[in-house]
């Protein structure tokens, strides 16, 4: 409980911010999807022949839940490398924090309810532009909701114990290009992924991007069954709990050494 | 309950460096207590450890009657923290940096507004209220760090080298807030490498060295203990030979650029010095200060 508490706090901070500067963000979470559509799904989607491969279904709904799921991980991924370093190392907010009854850990747990938060809001907002652009199957989208939200925090949480244990921002630049552009590219957004070679399959399924995508898609075209949907929340659940065990730790060597 | 702080050979390691190694320190309440000493003393691994964020090493510490290694976040409720660098929430307004701090101590919303008015004022920042506060002076921004770290009224206020880096005009009235709240009855334990800062603020303070305690006292005690009343300064020309001055005072100190007579009456030192033939480029008679003291104990300057 008052664990919950404190963590509240560090995420009220945030809400502080974002009343402020809401309008900055905007542009963003608004217009990346809405490029995305347009571009992939009206304009390259009207060339794209739809195949049994995909269901059979126009590319452009076969799109929408996925980029749901790749917008939200590519979001989480800005928000768990700079502005972790930033307050660690640059503005150190947390050190004040940690200056208060607030624990090391509890500033890690409400870092990523901001960032669950921020990246909930932000599906959101995607869905709601695929039902106004035609690109939504059906009701079921709104599953993609949720699931982007805890694909995102999957990646999040072990990045952000990642960026708590960095001194300069050097090794970020490394995985925008090396892991978050694969991973958006090739883990079955925008293909199926049995077009891929057998050998890279292990690595995809190792992405929280992989089991995103499935489940959001899965749940948008009523495609996937009862026990695969548990198995990929169940590991986009784990790693999200793997990723905030290391966080905690390394936040504690951080903060309080 | 009088000691705020309590420690018995305290000590902290990083590996295998000794930043802290074995100290006694006690604080009593109303006090303001002071750690001097130049940088890499151990000071701020001290601070550290009484502001409950790190562990200590061995030893037993006691800060305000509990144990940090188990009660941290019901002490740090009770502490004020000023950090060595600021770290303030920059992207957010000065209100808000009050209000915020304000909450992370579980102060209602409410309070909270409340306090940041009355502490806008404690700090002259009313008209700067909602600026963002990264345009901000060094001076100013110090200033809020401060009153931020008074939000929770604090009994007991910890400041690691809070005046480092500010001009002269905001370090008095830096000065004078901390003299305000000495007044109102806040204990305070300072940092600093600055000996007049010590010596305006602290009542008492130990000298720390190499992660010891080198000597400990009120100012006036430590001068009177370990210098002379008056301190005869000689310039000479940049690599001249010093002449040897041993005999006219109760010690003399060389340092690169002048010589330093300890003796009781600085004018008449520098009268027989000059009837000596002696004949410096620049003489100057001032009253011993902690500086000399840091001196005698270490053989090294504090600033460098």
């Amino acid at each position: 409980m008052q664990t919950l508490r404190a963590s509240w706090f560090g995420f009220e901070k945030h809400w502080t911010w974002y009343r402020r500067n809401w309008r900055a963000t905007v542009v963003s979470s608004f217009l990346t999807p809405v490029l995305f559509l347009l571009a992939l799904g009206l304009g390259f989607g009207s060339q794209v022949q739809s195949t049994a491969l995909i269901g059979g279904v126009p590319y452009l709904e076969y799109l929408a839940p996925a980029l749901v799921v790749v917008t939200a991980l590519q979001g989480a991924t800005f928000e768990s490398t700079y502005a972790i370093m930033s307050a660690f190392l640059w503005q150190k907010t947390y050190v004040g924090m940690v200056a208060t009854p607030i624990t090391p850990a509890q500033v890690l747990y409400g870092q990523m309810l901001w960032i669950g938060s921020q990246m909930f809001v932000r599906s959101a907002v995607f869905v709601g532009i695929a039902v106004v652009l035609g690109a939504a199957a059906g009701p079921g989208i709104l599953v993609a909701i949720p699931v982007a939200t805890v694909a995102a925090l999957a990646f999040s949480a072990p990045l952000v114990a990642y960026s708590a244990t960095l001194d300069k921002p050097d090794g970020f630049t490394t995985i925008f290009r090396f892991v978050m552009m694969p991973m958006t590219l090739f883990t079955g957004a925008f293909f199926p992924v049995s077009q891929l070679p057998d050998w890279l399959l292990p690595l995809v399924w190792l992405t929280p991007a992989w089991h995103g995508i499935e489940l959001a898609r899965g749940a948008t075209f009523g495609t996937v069954g009862l026990l695969p949907a548990l198995g990929h929340l169940v590991y986009l659940v784990a790693l999200t709990a793997a990723g905030i065990a290391l966080g905690v730790k390394f936040f504690h060597r951080r903060l309080a050494v | 309950m009088d000691n705020l702080v309590e420690a018995k050979a305290l000590t902290k390691h990083f590996g295998s460096f000794e930043a802290v190694r074995g100290i006694d320190v006690e604080v009593r309440r109303g006090e303001a207590f002071g750690f001097l000493g130049p940088n890499g003393a151990g000071k701020s691994s001290t601070m550290r450890m009484i502001s409950c964020v790190s562990g200590r090493t061995g030893g037993e510490l006691k800060v305000l009657g509990m144990d940090p290694g188990t009660e941290g976040p019901k002490i740090r409720a009770r502490l004020g923290v000023v950090p060595q660098l600021d770290n303030l929430d920059t992207e957010l307004t000065v209100r808000q940096n009050l209000q915020t701090y304000g909450r992370y101590f579980g102060m209602s919303r409410q309070k909270c507004r409340a306090k940041a008015e009355e502490l806008l004022e404690f700090a002259h920042l009313t008209d700067r209220a909602d600026h963002e506060v990264e345009p901000l002076s060094g001076g100013m921004k110090r200033r809020l760090t401060i009153a931020r770290s008074l939000v929770n009224d604090p009994e007991l206020l910890l400041l690691d080298e809070p005046t480092t880096g500010l001009d002269p005009q905001a370090r008095h009235l830096l000065w004078d807030r901390l003299f305000r709240l000495k007044q109102d009855g806040v204990t305070l334990i300072i940092t600093t490498h600055y000996m007049d800062e010590a010596e305006q603020l602290c009542d008492r303070l130990v000298v720390m060295d190499g992660g010891r305690i080198a000597a400990e006292g009120s100012p006036s005690e430590l001068i009177n203990r370990y210098s002379t009343r008056e301190v005869l300064e000689l310039r000479f020309q940049p690599g001249a030979q010093k002449p040897d001055l041993e005999r006219f005072a109760d010690r003399v100190e060389v340092l690169p650029d002048r010589l330093l007579l300890y003796t009781q009456d600085g004018e008449a030192t520098l009268q027989r010095v000059h009837e000596h033939g002696v004949q410096p480029v620049q003489s100057l008679v001032r009253r011993s200060s902690l500086e000399d003291v840091f001196l005698r104990l270490t053989g090294r300057t504090l600033v460098d």
